[in-house]
């Protein structure tokens, strides 16, 4: 099929059918990540530039060792090191990235919107690692690539994206795919933490999280920040664990071979119990492979583009 | 009518366009406003031929941002006016948000030399001074020497003072100088200054909301601070249904409140934020239908008395920024009666209620030139074709601020001509 997208900057843009294409080109990409020799030429010539705003550590690797596993030239820049800390703008940083001439930017931002803003500016493919609140589409696909390798599909499926929605940009994309791809999606978390018209979502949402749990499929529980908790959102990070950690008594409450997912980096015992994150029904390292396989199957898409199109 | 120097002809009254009238104009005041052909203009008068055109007084804007001194690569008085004169505004009062803060008589004499210099015909040009130094909400402003330079209001615009006793002391004060206080309402602790309600499409689009709450709770201490200190207040660009109940409650019990609204609350709505649209990007924000319908009935029955720009220009590079980096605000003096005028064509405001809102309320609101064409009234007016259309272009604008969500829109409107006691301005 010929990618119709330019860009990926939201998994909002995607037809389930373009989803379902992105997760049977993972698998693809799977097969040759299990090989002795992890490299293809598929991408040999191309370029991408890592730009990354804002601090990564599975996301920027794992676009990287996609991109190289795909033999493209990978480039990474980071805030710190861009002339963004001098006073440059967004748009001055990003068309001097361009003039380079690469076949893709990979941007992670702060800012909701950062994305589309460059994308709106870039002849380039632009691909959304994450911009402030608003989306992560490439974790939603690999989560739902992920849940697929376990179930074999979605369609049916319930689950339960726990913990800070608000600030989430994971669960913002994650609630759209999963539900896309047929899942059943729940929220929970304290209403402190849910954004104010959460209702506007059409999805249950819960505050209590063993009522929450009960016959749930998977349990994706969400990163907590600090910040929460200056900011006046939460009384201590004791009292959220106390609700909101996931552990082994609650999820002997869920649906039989419930499993739990985390998009990282993980706060052991503050959202998930260390003893949850590292039992079988753990998939949190499954989501880390499945990240790369996602993530090169996302950059043939995008940077092969105008090649299919001919 | 022998002593008119200026007679235009064939013009028709706003709220009664059948009827063709010929206005008399003498040194700058109103003789009178006739059946058409029915006195003749003396010889020597000049004669403006208005036929097909729309007779209004010139507009007041009670609230606008002119960035001069300071940031005149947003906008300066000469091109702020110039604007304002296009838009149909005869008198204009500009905020102290300056750099520096108009918190001292030089800054207002400075403002009021340049518009003179820059436009000695008109629009008026009355600065606003600040309510506290340096618009920091610590140390009231010295209002006597300002008032004494010509400023006509008070106020802490952009960085409302949130501390309730300082501002009752602002107020005691500004009251024994019967100069009144406008009050920019938002609680900052509820939400920092966002651009965007709270509500379903920043949900969406994973921005941090600024909600209705936070302009309703600070209308509300306002409300019972005026009516406990029986001292008017003024409340500024009111954007929710939450505080249009709140001053309609408040003026049912005979507080001293009034309160302005802006075109942009009656013509756009949240959605107007989606794909993070910078030029939509405001405080306070836009908000929804809903408060928007309350806002044009709060208009129509009095409850809000005045409409203004809140007119905020700004450079073209800082809006195109991604959406929370970017600046507040909307350009708006120029679209501001086209806008309106098109609500009332299609009947969700009446003409009535335009022209007080524009026109009366603000002058008598803050002792400004009013002109209701009666005998003696300044001749500020207008002639506005309300069947003209334009294309809202940045090379359309006079103003250095082309941040308006309404660039490429078509409107329907047009100002031909504004005079301002009687002299012809643009």
């Amino acid at each position: 099929m010929t990618w119709p997208h330019k860009d990926l900057l939201d998994v909002t843009q995607l037809s389930r059918a373009d989803a379902l294409e992105i997760l049977r080109a993972a698998k693809s990409f799977q097969e040759i990540n299990s090989r002795p020799v992890k490299k293809v030429p598929i991408l040999k010539g191309k370029s991408v530039i890592l730009f990354f705003a804002e601090p990564s550590t599975r996301t920027k690797t794992s676009f990287d060792v996609a991109g190289k596993r795909l033999s493209a030239d990978t480039f990474s820049l980071a805030k710190s090191g861009s002339s963004l800390v001098k006073g440059e703008s967004l748009k001055d940083t990003v068309l001097t990235l361009q003039a380079m001439k690469p076949d893709g930017i990979v941007m992670r931002h702060n800012m909701s919107g950062a994305a589309q803003f460059i994308a709106e500016r870039l002849d380039c493919a632009v691909i959304n690692a994450g911009d402030g609140w608003h989306a992560h589409p490439t974790q939603a696909l690999l989560d739902a690539f992920t849940l697929t390798e376990r179930w074999g599909g979605l369609e049916g499926k319930t689950v339960l994206i726990l913990g800070d929605v608000a600030h989430s940009r994971v669960a913002r994309s994650n609630v759209h795919l999963l539900r896309l791809l047929g899942a059943n999606v729940r929220l929970c978390g304290p209403r402190t933490l849910m954004p104010h018209a959460v209702k506007s979502w059409n999805v249950p949402v819960f505050n209590d999280l063993d009522e929450a749990v009960r016959g749930v499929d998977a349990v994706m529980c969400l990163r907590l920040q600090l910040e929460r908790q200056q900011a006046g959102l939460l009384p201590d990070v004791r009292e959220y664990s106390r609700r909101y950690c996931m552990n082994m008594p609650r999820l002997a409450k869920a649906a039989k071979n419930c499993v739990v997912l985390h998009p990282g980096p993980i706060n052991r015992g503050w959202e998930i119990a260390s003893d949850m994150a590292d039992a079988p029904e753990s998939l949190i390292l499954d989501q880390v492979s499945s990240g790369v396989d996602v993530r090169m199957a996302l950059l043939h898409l995008y940077l092969t583009r105008k090649e299919r199109k001919e | 009518m022998s002593q008119a120097d200026l007679v235009v002809r064939r013009a028709a009254l706003a709220q009664a366009p059948q009827d063709y009238v010929d206005l008399f104009v003498a040194k700058g005041r109103v003789l009178g406003v006739f059946p058409s052909g029915s006195q003749a203009a003396p010889e020597g008068a000049k004669v403006v031929e208005a036929e097909g055109l729309l007779l209004l007084p010139s507009l007041t804007d009670v609230h606008v941002h002119l960035r001069e001194p300071g940031q005149e690569w947003k906008e300066t008085i000469a091109t702020g006016l110039a604007a304002a004169a296009k838009g149909g505004f005869g008198s204009v009062m500009c905020m102290a948000n300056t750099d520096p803060v108009n918190d001292q008589a030089p800054i207002t004499e400075t403002m009021l030399d340049k518009a003179a210099r820059s436009h000695p015909r008109g629009p008026r040009l009355y600065p606003v001074g600040a309510l506290t130094m340096g618009l920091e909400g610590k140390i009231l402003a010295p209002m006597e020497e300002l008032k004494t330079a010509g400023c006509k209001a008070f106020s802490n615009d952009g960085r409302p003072v949130s501390d309730s006793e300082l501002f009752r002391r602002a107020l005691e004060y500004a009251s024994d100088l019967g100069v009144p206080v406008i009050d920019h309402c938002e609680d900052p602790w509820l939400a920092p200054a966002t651009g965007i309600n709270e509500g379903v499409v920043s949900a969406r689009l994973g921005l941090r909301g600024n909600p209705d709450i936070s302009e309703a709770i600070q209308a509300a201490r306002d409300c019972l601070l005026a009516e406990y200190l029986n001292v008017p207040v003024h409340l500024a660009h009111i954007s929710s249904k939450r505080s249009v109940d709140v001053i309609r409650a408040a003026k049912a019990k005979g507080a001293p409140v009034t309160a302005e609204t802006c075109p942009h609350y009656l013509i756009l709505t949240e959605e107007a934020c989606e794909g993070y649209n910078t030029n939509a990007k405001v405080n306070p924000p836009l908000r929804t239908g809903e408060d928007r319908q309350a806002l044009l009935a709060a208009l129509e029955d009095g409850t809000i008395d005045a409409l203004a720009t809140d007119h905020a220009p700004h450079a073209a590079h800082e809006k195109e920024t991604p959406f929370d980096e970017a600046p507040n605000g909307i350009s708006g003096l120029e679209t501001a009666l086209s806008v309106t005028w098109e609500l009332a064509a299609r009947g969700e405001l009446s003409v009535e209620a335009l022209i007080r809102a524009w026109c009366q309320r603000p002058a008598e609101i803050f002792g400004l030139p009013l002109n209701r064409f009666q005998p003696g009234d300044p001749a500020d007016f207008i002639l506005f074709d309300p069947n003209a259309r334009w294309k809202v272009t940045p090379q359309a604008l006079l103003s250095k601020g082309k941040n308006t969500p309404l660039l490429g829109r078509e409107l329907t409107g047009v100002v031909k001509a504004l005079y301002v006691a009687g002299k012809h301005v643009s």
